[in-house]
């Protein structure tokens, strides 16, 4: 896997494709290793802090992400004019975008991820479902060719057996599925499925999956050298999620003993080894909660929005290590040098009504912290006068806390709900209290379809 | 006689005319709709809102453009009611 360019490069300047929270994260990193920052901003992000937190910065365009944040020459450009050695995409915008990587590997540019026919190979699901079969991974049962018709459809779904899931090939992060109880809704859903996947992801390949029931999604996080060296760094647990989308994370999961962690940790690395994957990246798994089986889901090639609840229970900085194994280093630490303590919860904050997922713009006229505790983290896209725009993602932070065990950790973060306070938009808050207070959650038994049930479902 | 009726944005967000950038537009101007039809598609924070006729009528006129900037309360497009 050597190539010319893949010698040790030293990065003194990182500009940062991304925006909000985590391009405040990458700053943070950036400033302990000395590194300088170049931040891009649309019209709308002009006064944020992330803006002004950074060594430099350039504008890139209006507030639309299609003319700004993902507009990969516009990007090149500035990290070209800026003299930035290398580009952290973040997560989401251009972060899984293979053409991306290779533009910036092409312009000399270090793209801080793994290399880009791994970011194509992963962006495939059917694809991915193929080589982490080859490495003895379990993925779920299902048809990994492609569906040419809704008659061929038909007698796959017929051999599977119901209910299953329809999954656009190119989509992930819960977007692009559809649960098919039937043949006739099937028939019904199976042409408008392959032409979303087409405007959505600009591929129609559709595939199906036996549905799960009672599922968990329990992830496991990687990191891999340009060296050959894989190590994990544990699973997150994040089966609380609204629409397919999560809400809390946390580390260790309570549904795992010790046994399976290890099993499942080990086929996440066994998976990592077989596509020679470098950076972090994080390969999720579903597991089903009557037989104990788990399988693999997709592979995030990224940095997670989740990563914290591993930085806490390791004492790691993800950001770190991505950094340095894009110069070419390798990995800080060996598997056995890597170990857990205690357990940590992230909940997402979002800027929208909890029940009717109606999106929340406006102004925050307060932002009050609770008082400063030990083991509480804040990674905020925002401060108290910060306009939340309506451009992008509604999530606007994290709240993150460590306890020495569970039970701890929960106490901690009903703690910095009940104190937080945001005012001037509409947030979650109220939700993310619930779900402390729920008796299934604080039990450690749940499912993906806990919050459904909590708001009487959709 | 005609009655003339604003069909205004419920949130801030980027005003759509078509359910994908290679669709035809859901209405052109001087189309008839009834009460319901989707008439437009308002995107907020990477969430896709359909904007619908509250009654029936003739779309006379868009104020606003495919994929521009609007704001909650803004008017999006006129309907003309026949009686």
């Amino acid at each position: 896997m050597a190539s010319p360019n893949h010698h040790e490069r030293t990065i003194r300047k990182i500009l940062i494709a991304n925006r909000g929270e985590i391009a405040r994260r990458v700053i943070r990193t950036c400033r302990q290793m000395n590194i300088n920052t170049v931040a891009v901003y649309s019209d709308a992000d002009a006064d944020a802090p992330f803006v002004r937190e950074a060594d430099e910065t350039v504008h890139i365009g209006p507030a639309q992400a299609k003319s700004s944040y993902l507009d990969m020459d516009k990007i090149i450009e500035a990290a070209l004019a800026t003299g930035a050695d290398a580009i952290h995409p973040g997560y989401g915008f251009l972060s899984e975008n293979a053409t991306f990587a290779e533009k910036c590997e092409q312009s000399g540019i270090i793209f801080i991820g793994p290399r880009a026919e791994t970011i194509r190979l992963m962006g495939s699901k059917i694809e991915a479902r193929k080589h982490m079969q080859q490495a003895g991974v379990p993925v779920v049962p299902g048809w990994d060719g492609h569906l040419e018709s809704v008659e061929h459809a038909l007698s796959v779904a017929e051999d599977l057996g119901y209910p299953l899931m329809l999954k656009a090939s190119a989509g992930g992060g819960g977007i692009g599925m559809q649960r098919v109880e039937n043949a006739e809704q099937l028939k019904k859903i199976f042409a408008s499925t392959m032409q979303r996947a087409q405007s959505f992801f600009g591929d129609s390949t559709v595939f199906l999956e036996k549905w799960i029931e009672q599922p968990r999604h329990i992830e496991v996080q990687i990191a891999c050298d340009r060296h050959g060296n894989v190590v994990h760094l544990f699973e997150r647990e994040c089966s609380v999620q609204r629409r397919n989308q999560k809400v809390i994370e946390e580390s260790p999961s309570p549904f795992l003993d010790e046994t399976q962690r290890k099993d499942l940790c080990e086929t996440a690395v066994r998976g990592a080894r077989q596509i020679g994957y470098e950076n972090v990246g994080t390969m999720e798994f579903i597991f089903d909660g009557n037989s104990q089986n788990f399988y693999f889901l997709e592979m995030n090639t990224r940095l997670q929005v989740e990563h914290p609840v591993t930085e806490e229970i390791t004492g790691l900085d993800l950001v770190e290590w991505q950094i340095r194994v894009a110069g070419g280093e390798p990995l800080p630490l060996s598997q056995n040098e890597v170990s857990k303590s205690g357990h940590a919860i992230e909940c997402r904050l979002y800027a929208e009504d909890p029940r009717t997922f109606m999106p929340s713009p406006g102004t925050i006229t307060t932002l009050t912290f609770p008082a400063q505790q030990e083991g509480v983290r804040f990674d905020l896209a925002v401060e108290e006068g910060s306009r939340v725009s309506p451009f992008y993602d509604p999530m606007i932070g994290k709240l993150i806390v460590h306890g020495r065990d569970r039970m701890q950790a929960i106490a901690k973060m009903e703690q910095v709900i009940a104190e937080l306070q945001v005012k001037g938009i509409t947030t979650n808050l109220e939700l993310l209290a619930q779900v402390m207070q729920n008796h299934d959650f604080r039990r450690g038994e749940y499912s993906t379809q806990l919050l459904d049930r909590m708001t009487g479902g959709i | 006689m005609s009655e003339k009726k604003s069909i205004v944005s419920p949130l801030p967000g980027v005003f759509y005319r078509k359910p994908g950038p290679d669709e035809e537009p859901y209405v052109k101007e001087g189309d008839k709709v009834n009460a319901g039809d989707t008439i437009g598609l308002i995107e907020v924070m990477k969430n896709f809102y359909e904007v619908k006729a509250e009654e029936d009528g003739i779309v006379v006129k868009f104020s606003a453009d495919n994929e521009q900037v609007v704001d909650a309360g803004q008017e999006l497009a006129v309907l003309e009611q026949e009686d």
